[in-house]
């Protein structure tokens, strides 16, 4: 545990990309077996079920610290994170170093892995037992293991480069290798590694490849005729597979999602053996027939993901469907190092001679200029769609975010200008700081609060607004002040959808500041009726039904 | 009337008539420490810690100064006023006062640990204690600074061996000082900023024995900074006078340090949360050796503070002050100095 809790400190100490990707190969060279799994296990996601939870947790640093409840949630909210609050509560006179014994990683992930079922007692019995075993750093690492939201900063390509300094294989061979459905507790690294378990999981997807935001003019990307162009949809990227007669659907983030959206089932007939489909998850207007499909915003298919049951009215109110962007596995062969113009013929192919209202290939769009483009760019919201993809017609398929031959171009934010009316304090980087706003609009002469936001601003300026809100609050409720109104920001978002959760009856996509309006007061702020009148305007375009054959 | 107002000028004294540490122009001010929060501009009168005086010469200028050493009382209209050891920096005072037989102490900045630098904090007995609460959460608990020392000389060694040099940041009038002797026991050339500098120097005129740094300068080479030590203040932190060091790996030294979310979101390769402030601990330890019978909890935390020591059976309350952190202090400069497009060329806080 101590060699983990250290290589985690590491990473959190430098944002150096070259020196994260040293601390994990020195730790990869080192670690045993056990432990190199569980690493990889970790930093892609697969952490066990969170077996012990938060008031647990709370109520053991409480008991062994010895402190009341008010005063840990003071110490929370300074500290913005109940892993590390606990870890500089647990009195130093508990670390007792004489008589620690060195547990590894693995041995308290089993432990973890099985303690769920036990009762309350042995669970806290067993975490001060622990923390009394480790150090400030290790009491840290541990105690996130066991709450989760672990954020450590590596992305899955800095980890598999360094994996790959360890091992004589490739990175892209890693990256495949370690996605999918694997069980660290039953799979030693070798076996991870080796070309037979990967051959064994038939669920087994590819690494996304992802693009870039174009950074320079359209035109610079040379010739048009190199270049297919298609809109870029708002769902989640996933992946469609079917092998062995079963079908499996993941999404970007590596989760199976197979159960969730049983309007894919019809695939598992529909699909041959050995397929696997790029393309978005998305959520589609009802009812979608095979030649036409018309997107819903992102808000309905929020509807569907993190629901364990769907109901027939969901269904109906929010079928999704799949757009289909690529082919990367064609008759169990893997075809990523085909042309991009081959794989989309045969893509097509497949797609064609499917019949189903559920999946639609992505539109190629029709182009010979760049300025054409650059015109067809702007109905993008029209379309439902949140700009364009350029893809080079002879490009692989690469695994993970790569430069030159994928660009997103995406189309300007909506934006509103509003007042910061209550001001809450963030977390992890942002501890201590007032960083998470509420922000309201105008209606009359009252303010009804619409979005939140926190991130948009420079460091320095979170600082100045922050002490803004310590120089200006009005009222303390629990963690949250209320704001003298005067702070006028630009919000910019990508998409309004009406709720009924919200006061002002409007629920924004993607709200963040894009600019600190110092030039304006709070009277310049716009109103409830132009948020309105946006949600009408947004509504109007989705409506519109998009055809295949226009485009 | 209270021996002691909490007025919106600062804590006064009706009887003596004087204020101590007042956050604006008055007769008479009664000075703490030299930090900018404590120490402002525009009294026409101060009484400070004779040690105190070269740096407000410093850094307010000229003034009608009158200093003192510890513990001698001097009277105002029948009040007595006397200084007693901080702990905090170098001249750093509690203010005691007396009338009556009723005592009062203004802790003003203050530490428990003896930092070898600063004359050792003393506790006083005291009716009314008001105190300052920076980290007046039980998070803060300060490691023994040799246990920093050792971290900061460890990572001096990492950053050198991977040809970087170290840029350490501490408040240029207190936490410099500190570690210089820690520092200098690497061998390693020390570079200071401006700012650290002329602290330095008026130090050192004043008879500290400090060990020797040099002052960087548009003269300074890229060869003599190689691999070095440098100590600057936060408000060179990220500024393009940084620039020249690189490659430089950057600590940061306050007890904020403490929580990682301030760590990153500075953006720094190391924190060390080395205080200059009591931790809880040294909070409860102080104000239970006063034997007060109230306690007043101000600046950081002075609410949960308050509120823990009237649920240990003291009581408290908390009192608003304008007294901000030195950093707070030297933030609002630098962006001072940013709107005047001096930034480059700051060698001096104020």
């Amino acid at each position: 545990m101590k060699r983990f809790a250290e290589l985690i400190m590491k990473l959190a100490t430098t944002t150096k990309t070259t020196a994260k990707l040293e601390a994990i190969r020195a730790y990869f060279s080192e670690a045993n077996s056990e432990d190199k799994i569980w690493v990889i296990a970790l930093f892609t996601g697969r952490r066990p079920k969170r077996s012990i939870n938060s008031a647990l947790l709370r109520n053991s640093c409480m008991e062994a610290a010895n402190i009341d409840p008010w005063l840990f949630e003071e110490c929370y909210h300074t500290v913005g994170d109940l892993a590390e609050t606990i870890s500089l509560l647990i009195p130093e006179s508990n670390i007792d170093t004489k008589d620690i014994v060195e547990y590894s990683l693995s041995h308290y992930m089993n432990l973890l892995r099985n303690i769920g079922k036990e009762e309350d007692e042995v669970k806290a019995l067993f975490v001060i037992d622990a923390w009394k075993q480790m150090n400030r750093s290790e009491i840290f690492v541990f105690n996130k293991l066991m709450t989760g939201g672990f954020r450590i900063g590596v992305s899955q390509k800095l980890m598999v480069n360094a994996i790959a300094k360890t091992t004589d294989i490739s990175p892209s061979i890693i990256a495949h290798r370690i996605m999918g459905d694997w069980n660290p507790a039953t799979i030693s690294f070798d076996e991870l590694m080796s070309t037979e378990h990967s051959a064994a999981d038939d669920s087994k997807p590819y690494p996304f490849y992802l693009a870039y935001a174009i950074e320079n003019e359209v035109s610079e990307l040379g010739n048009e005729n190199e270049w297919q162009a298609e809109w870029k949809w708002d769902g989640i990227r996933g992946q469609i597979i079917k092998r062995n007669d079963e079908l499996f659907v993941w999404s970007r983030g590596e989760e199976l999602m197979t159960d969730k959206f049983p309007e894919y089932k019809i695939l598992q007939e529909l699909l041959p053996n050995g397929t696997a489909i790029d393309g978005e998850i998305i959520s589609l207007a009802a009812p979608p027939d095979e030649g036409n499909f018309a997107p819903l915003p992102f808000s309905a298919l929020q509807t569907r993901i993190g629901r364990k049951n769907i109901t027939g009215k969901q269904l109906k109110e929010a079928p999704v469907g799949f757009i289909a962007y690529d082919l990367v596995e064609e008759s169990g062969e893997d075809i990523r190092t085909v042309s991009m113009e081959e794989r989309r013929k045969k893509l097509e192919k497949i797609i064609n001679k499917i019949n189903t209202p559920f999946l639609h290939l992505s539109p190629v769009i029709a182009f010979e200029k760049w300025d054409e483009l650059i015109e067809i760019r702007k109905q993008s919201r029209d379309k439902g769609s949140e700009g364009i993809m350029l893809k080079r017609k002879n490009s692989e398929y690469k695994d993970g975010r790569k430069r030159g031959d994928w660009w997103k171009w995406k189309i300007d934010p909506l934006t509103i200008d509003a007042v910061m009316i209550y001001a809450q304090k963030g977390s992890g980087r942002r501890s201590n700081l007032y960083t998470d706003y509420t922000f309201a609009v105008r209606d009359g002469d009252k303010l009804v609060t619409f979005a939140k936001a926190y991130s948009g601003l420079t460091d320095k300026e979170f600082a100045q607004v922050d002490n803004f809100v310590k120089r200006n609050s009005i009222e303390k409720f629990g963690p949250v002040r209320t704001v003298k109104p005067e702070l006028v920001f630009e919000l910019a978002f990508e998409g309004i959808a009406e709720s009924k959760r919200h006061k002002s009856g409007v629920a924004l996509r993607f709200p963040r500041m894009s600019r600190w309006r110092k030039d304006k007061k709070v009277e310049d702020i716009n109103t409830l009726d132009d948020l309105k009148t946006m949600l009408k305007v947004f509504k109007e375009q989705y409506s519109s039904s998009i055809q295949n054959d226009d485009i | 009337m209270a021996l002691i107002e909490f007025t919106n000028k600062g804590l006064f004294c009706p009887q003596g008539k004087f204020y101590i540490d007042p956050w604006k122009p008055v007769e008479f001010a009664v000075i703490s420490h030299g930090h900018s929060d404590h120490a402002r501009w525009g009294s026409k009168k101060y009484l400070c810690h004779n040690d105190t005086k070269p740096i407000l010469q410093l850094r307010l200028g000229e003034n009608d100064y009158h200093s003192v050493g510890w513990n001698e009382p001097v009277f105002m209209n029948g009040v007595s006023i006397s200084l007693f050891p901080a702990g905090h920096i170098i001249g750093s005072a509690q203010v005691r006062v007396e009338y009556k037989g009723e005592v009062w102490v203004f802790t003003g900045d203050y530490k428990t640990e003896d930092d070898g630098i600063s004359t050792a904090y003393e506790p006083v007995k005291c009716h009314k204690f008001i105190t300052e609460s920076t980290f007046g959460l039980p998070i803060y608990k300060w490691k023994p600074q040799d246990e920093i020392f050792d971290e900061m000389k460890n990572w001096i060694g990492i950053n050198k061996a991977n040809g970087k040099s170290s840029v350490f940041i501490a408040y240029s009038l207190g936490k410099a000082q500190r570690i210089l002797k820690p520092l200098a026991e690497t061998g390693l050339p020390i570079f200071a900023h401006g700012a650290v500098y002329n602290v330095h120097t008026t130090l050192q005129a004043a008879g500290w024995a400090l060990p020797e740094v040099k002052r960087i300068t548009p003269e300074t080479t890229k060869e003599e900074l190689k691999e070095c030590i440098i100590i600057a203040p936060s408000s060179a932190e990220g500024s393009p006078w940084m620039k020249r060091f690189s490659p430089y790996a950057t600590g940061i030294c306050s007890g904020w340090m403490q929580v990682r979310g301030n760590v990153r979101r500075k953006n720094a390769d190391a924190g060390f949360a080395l205080s200059d402030h009591c931790d809880w601990e040294g909070l409860i330890t102080a104000v239970k050796a006063t034997g007060a019978e109230k306690v007043y909890a101000t600046h950081g935390f002075q609410s949960s503070f308050s509120r823990y020591l009237n649920e240990i059976g003291i009581e408290a309350g908390e009192v608003k002050t304008e007294y901000g952190n030195e950093e707070q202090t030297e933030y609002e400069n630098m962006n001072r100095d940013v709107v005047n497009g001096e930034l480059s060329s700051v060698n001096s806080e104020i």
